[in-house]
């Protein structure tokens, strides 16, 4: 909950420019991206989300390491995805 | 993992050691805190203080926003969830914190319609969808999640949404620091700072710890290196004699934080005179609460919340290991009667929490723990 999980932004929802889904570990949710706004992220890139919100833009490195950190904290991490997994925001 | 491995070199790391331990002045301790729970977990998992000279001891700090929670709030919490037509929403993370009465898993097997939720706009759906309930959100978190409340009550604002409200447990890491150097207990020589806290707030609220105590603070990434490095970086400066604050993760951290976010909770959100930390008491002006312009969303407000004190179960001694006072493995109950299936004291239920950490790890040099009665 309060280490940001890493995303890659899919594709902005049509009529909604603070909403992009992305993809998670392959799972593809829909979260704000509002935070962003000065300067946005484009698809393909990468952003690290805290409880539905994108806080910072990544580069792709960082964010297969704060993955990989994240796999490691086990079932924190895969208890975080389940709960993604049910998020409906939009 | 061609990309995580540049974080992980082995011999990178050695070098890294090797330096750190030749800035050790002869005869001198260090003590480091780390103020992250999130470091935590990298320094156990990868077993980081191996690397270090004895002279240096890194100290865990309260950077655990489930661990901070006081049995108190989860009891006021409990009584908000059992209110008629309430829906309670709230991160996993929360659900097994002991309250006095139990925790929110226990209340939800109960009967409480306690709903755990990824983000605070999954609760605002759910108040849609139940236009006859009311649905509160319980929010905890350092500044990492605060900005998703506050865009959350704007857009609810926004919407004219009548049956959302929070349960704000918001705190703020700078206080808790604070609260910390004031402490007569501990004395430290320096602070690896929060990494994704900082993404928020930036580097310039840690410039007091360097400007009025006198103690470096290196702002750091969660890789096993990144730490090293922090830690490298805090030695320079102590070996220099400087004292400043200085930002090893900027691929992340800007220094300024993100405007927008820190916009955002200002709009909706003030600092409270006051509140409880678990082990650590009331700290003055440490958490959040809502704007009387958005007092139409504040659960405190919307309804009668008892605001009692419970006293942490005497055999924890969550606050001294929230502190760096005690290590965790020195805590009377640590693995015996406290284990994360079974906790007492909020460090052993969250991952980033010390106490788990350490037992999931393993790393401790401990002696033999004698199993303590809980009361």
């Amino acid at each position: 909950m309060c280490l940001g999980i890493p995303g890659e932004v899919i594709e902005f929802l049509p009529d909604q420019p603070d909403l992009a889904r992305v993809d998670v570990s392959g799972v593809k949710r829909v979260i704000n991206v509002g935070l962003l706004a000065d300067d946005p992220p484009e698809p393909g890139e990468w952003v690290l989300i805290h409880v539905g919100f994108a806080l910072s833009k990544i580069d792709e490195s960082e964010a297969a390491a704060a993955l990989e950190f994240l796999e490691g904290i086990g079932q924190a991490y895969a208890d975080e995805l389940a709960a993604l997994q049910e998020s409906r925001i939009e | 993992m061609r990309f995580v491995d540049e974080f992980r070199d082995a011999d990178k790391a050695h070098a890294l050691a090797a330096k750190i331990a030749a800035l050790c002045a002869p005869g001198r301790q260090y003590k480091l805190m780390e103020v992250c729970g999130g470091h935590t977990h990298t320094i156990y998992k990868h077993g980081l203080e191996d690397y270090l000279p004895e002279s240096i001891t890194l100290v865990h700090g309260p950077g655990c926003p489930v661990c901070v929670i006081p049995m108190g709030r989860v009891d006021d919490a409990i009584h908000l969830a059992s209110q008629p037509d309430v829906i309670m929403t709230s991160f996993g993370d929360m659900m097994r914190v002991p309250g006095s009465q139990g925790s929110f898993f226990d209340a939800k097997a109960a009967g409480t319609d306690i709903r755990m939720v990824y983000s605070p706009l999954d609760s605002l759906k759910i108040a849609r969808q139940n236009p006859d309930q009311r649905v509160v959100f319980m929010a905890i978190g350092f500044e990492t999640t605060t900005p998703s409340t506050a865009m959350t009550v704007l857009r609810a604002a926004a919407e004219g949404l009548g049956n959302f409200s929070v349960f704000c447990n918001h705190v703020t890491i700078i206080p808790a620091i604070k609260a910390i150097l004031d402490s007569p207990d501990l004395r430290l020589d320096g602070f690896i700072g929060p990494g994704h806290v900082s993404t928020v707030i930036g580097c310039r609220p840690y410039e007091f710890i360097a400007r009025e105590y006198g103690k470096p603070v290196v702002v750091a990434g969660f890789e096993p290196l990144d730490i090293l490095q922090s830690i490298y970086m805090l030695m320079v400066q102590l070996s220099e004699g400087r004292t400043e604050v200085e930002n090893q993760y900027t691929r992340v951290v800007p220094w300024d934080g993100n405007l927008a976010a820190l916009n955002a909770i200002n709009q909706v959100m003030e600092l409270r005179p006051y509140f409880e930390w678990r082990g650590l008491g009331f700290i003055s002006h440490s958490a959040m609460r809502m704007r009387p312009d958005y007092a139409s969303f504040d659960a405190e407000l919307l309804f009668q919340v008892p605001g009692v004190r419970v006293a942490d179960p005497k055999a924890c001694q969550c606050g001294e290991v929230l502190k760096g006072v005690l290590k965790p493995w020195e805590c009377k109950v640590f693995g015996t009667a406290c284990t994360p299936e079974t906790p007492i004291g909020t460090c052993m239920v969250s991952p980033e929490g010390a106490c788990a950490a350490y037992y999931n790890y393993g790393r401790m040099n401990r002696h033999r723990v004698v199993e303590v009665s809980i009361s």
